[in-house]
């Protein structure tokens, strides 16, 4: 059941955030976060891929249009990819799908691309709580999940 | 086709998990997922005890997908895997839900939105399992040569092992000289011999060895590539060495903490570190009649939590040495506990006593005071014992600090993809499970880059670092993950978008069944999935992330989130 308020953006509601991280930065870097026990919201649920450049646009606006409150991709920083060039690549394709997302009439907040290294664990733990309060100022994806 | 049949192991990681999330409510929540037939809920899943359980419960029920839910696939996923191999699943119908890094430990304050976070995240896992296919793995070269960066113990003892069996070696050392911090130290503990004694034959036989290639006042510049294969440039003053080496160890060390605004460090010329103390007598200074030991300085505090371990033994070591020289010296030792460990050091402490070392203890609350305004008079404790203060004559104030990290690890960790942790020092892949050992393969840690680490120690995870290191490159070569891309040759326009962004030459058209088609060379492929997100057809897929399975974690994640549904 929804809680009271959740509709209208109120106190209560507790966006739904997906998140893409790349295997060799971020997810350790989350890793790391909860190794060193850094508390954060609840809100953020991670998808780990293998580099941030992996991820289609196309899973970016699925997750928008089925009602998620926001996406974020994580990478590592540019120059430390992994790969060489991969979150290059994220990072052009990041720009043009927050061109896209409101031409179709996405908040394009929703989306965001950030990068933190296997290192920064509290990096991870702050960009959770980051978003999480961006996302929650921007109310809940509501029109999306109407249109379901 | 028959049916797929998913198993679903929760574990309660004693209380890592269990302590925060509702472990039989997610395995409630998950029984009633499509194509789940079984779930289970245990104490330790990556136990004896568990593992028999997957095994066992593979074979009953006839399992061909297995979920297990605990911590980070990054430590724990070939166990698993091994498990499924071993009762005859293929090791990819495997899919992991980390519920311990990513939930319990990170939201132990809100027992229900983390069991909430748990159960989706389950259903996330469930959904991918379900379109899990077997692969093969590939077998790839290593190339048969090691990098050690840092030429101290550690790193020499590590490239000595290596190079005992026959690999060759290249250790990078930033200063002119090979020894590290030992050599800058007097005698070594608690045996009282020169660090010469150590460090002359390990520095002859690692600059003698042939199949050893030392690179002095050199510094790693970058490193690409992966286990078997990385490409390492090395820099001395602009001119660049580029190196193949099929595995790294990291020997990189520590160095003092220098307490600036300490006690009068830096501002009183007769205080002093260990460090500095050492030094100055090894050229037989003058020695002074009144000594006042500081322990802890710097270590055990807010912004630097840990115990520098051989602190104390130190000025175990530096305070026996003091009274040996001269019996009527007056040496004083203020600890807040004295961490004397083990058999040896517990001998020395005693020992020192005996020959006449004050020891007293200073409660943090309140610290010992340095007195004197151009010099270091006198030390003003509060005697915990006597409940009062007293004030001891001071011609030498030596203060006791912790072993810190290089001011360079963070670079070294970013260049390798490893990670350091909160303290600055290397972090292994895991304590207990896989010490010495980066999550990143190929790559190793010994010695105090790892935590301050005594010269023991150091040697023993020199040679366990190069054992390890050693092994993919006596095997010849190792299993590469079946994460790489394939081209679906009948949908694909041969647009040439995946052969644009590769980022390693691994996709070329050619001519196919249907025409031109692009191609993959799995040699090459090293599983990053750039093409699959440029390809406007969907005809490059990704093994273990192809569109299929990522799209049904979104699915299940979204699920009930319509107007109306649960939230």
């Amino acid at each position: 059941m929804a809680v009271e308020g959740s509709e209208t953006g109120g106190n209560g509601f507790e966006p739904k955030i997906l998140m893409f991280a790349c295997n060799w930065c971020s997810y350790a870097g989350a890793d790391l976060a909860g190794v060193s026990r850094l508390q954060m919201p609840a809100n953020c649920r991670v998808i780990r891929v293998m580099c941030s450049a992996r991820v289609r646009p196309e899973f970016v606006i699925t997750a928008l249009s089925k009602g998620l409150d926001g996406v974020v991709v994580l990478g590592c920083h540019p120059g430390d990819c992994h790969y060489s060039e991969g979150n290059y690549f994220t990072r052009r394709r990041g720009l043009f799908l927050k061109k896209l997302l409101e031409y179709v009439g996405i908040e394009p907040e929703r989306f965001q691309v950030r990068w933190v290294s296997a290192s920064e664990g509290a990096k991870f733990a702050d960009t959770v709580a980051e978003v999480t309060r961006q996302v929650k100022a921007l109310g809940p994806n509501r029109p999306r999940r109407n249109a379901q | 086709m028959p049916k797929t049949r998913v198993g679903v192991f929760v574990c309660h990681c004693g209380n890592n998990i269990g302590g925060v999330v509702r472990v039989p409510e997610v395995v409630e929540d998950a029984r009633h997922l499509p194509n789940v037939v079984c779930v289970e809920d245990n104490l330790y899943t990556c136990s004896e005890e568990g593992l028999s359980s997957i095994k066992e419960q593979i074979a009953e029920q006839n399992l061909s997908r297995v979920v297990v839910a605990s911590c980070t696939p990054r430590t724990h996923e070939p166990l698993f895997k091994e498990a499924c191999e071993e009762a005859g699943l293929n090791r990819y119908l495997f899919e992991f839900v980390n519920i311990r890094e990513h939930c319990s430990w990170v939201h132990r304050h809100d027992p229900a939105r983390a069991t909430e976070k748990a159960k989706e995240l389950v259903r996330m896992g469930v959904a991918k399992a379900r379109y899990l296919e077997p692969q093969e793995e590939f077998e790839s070269e290593v190339f048969p040569a090691a990098l050690v960066v840092g030429g101290g113990v550690a790193g020499m003892t590590a490239a000595l092992s290596l190079a005992n069996q026959g690999i060759q070696v290249y250790v990078v050392e930033r200063e002119e000289k090979l020894g590290g911090l030992v050599r800058e130290l007097r005698t070594l503990f608690p045996t009282e011999q020169d660090t010469g004694e150590l460090l002359s034959p390990l520095m002859e036989q690692v600059r003698g060895h042939p199949q050893i290639t030392v690179y002095l006042g050199s510094e790693v510049e970058n490193v690409e590539g992966f286990i078997g294969d990385f490409q390492v440039t090395v820099g001395s003053d602009g001119q660049n060495s580029e190196l193949q080496v099929g595995t790294v160890i990291v020997a990189t060390g520590a160095q003092e903490l220098r307490p600036s605004g300490m006690y009068g460090y830096s501002t009183l010329p007769n205080v002093v570190t260990q460090l500095e103390f050492e030094e100055s007598f090894k050229s037989g200074a003058d020695l002074p009649p009144n000594v006042v030991m500081i322990n802890c300085v710097g270590a055990r505090v807010p912004e630097r939590t840990y115990c520098g371990r051989f602190c104390c033994s130190t000025a175990i070591k530096n305070a026996i040495w003091l009274k040996e020289q001269d019996p009527d010296a007056k040496v004083s030792v203020l600890h807040r506990d004295v961490m004397a460990y083990g058999v040896d050091i517990e001998d020395s402490y005693r020992g020192a006593m005996e020959l006449g070392v004050r020891f007293l203890r200073y409660d943090i609350q309140n610290p010992p005071q340095v007195l004197g305004a151009k010099r270091a008079e006198a030390v003003k404790v509060q005697h915990q014992l006597m409940g009062k203060e007293v004030i001891l004559p001071a011609d030498l104030v030596v203060l006791t600090t912790p072993l810190v990290p290089r001011e360079d690890s963070e670079r070294l960790s970013k260049m390798l993809k490893v990670p350091l942790g909160t303290e600055g020092f290397f972090l292994e892949a895991h304590l207990k499970l896989r010490p010495i050992e980066f999550s990143t393969d190929g790559i190793y840690v010994c010695g105090s880059a790892r935590y301050p680490s005594s010269i023991p120690e150091s040697v023993s995870q020199a040679y366990a670092a190069a054992a390890k290191a050693g092994i993919p490159i006596r095997d010849g070569s190792v299993r590469v993950e079946a994460i790489t891309v394939f081209c679906d040759e009948r949908t694909c326009s041969a647009c040439g978008n995946c052969v644009e962004v590769c980022p390693f030459g691994a996709v070329e058209l050619e001519e196919g069944k249907f025409g031109r088609i692009a191609s993959v060379s799995v040699a090459q492929c090293k599983g990053c999935g750039c093409c699959v997100a440029a390809c406007p057809s969907g005809a490059m897929q990704q093994r273990g992330f192809d569109d299929r399975q990522l799209l049904s974690m979104i699915g299940a994640l979204a699920e009930g989130m319509v107007s109306g549904g649960g939230r």
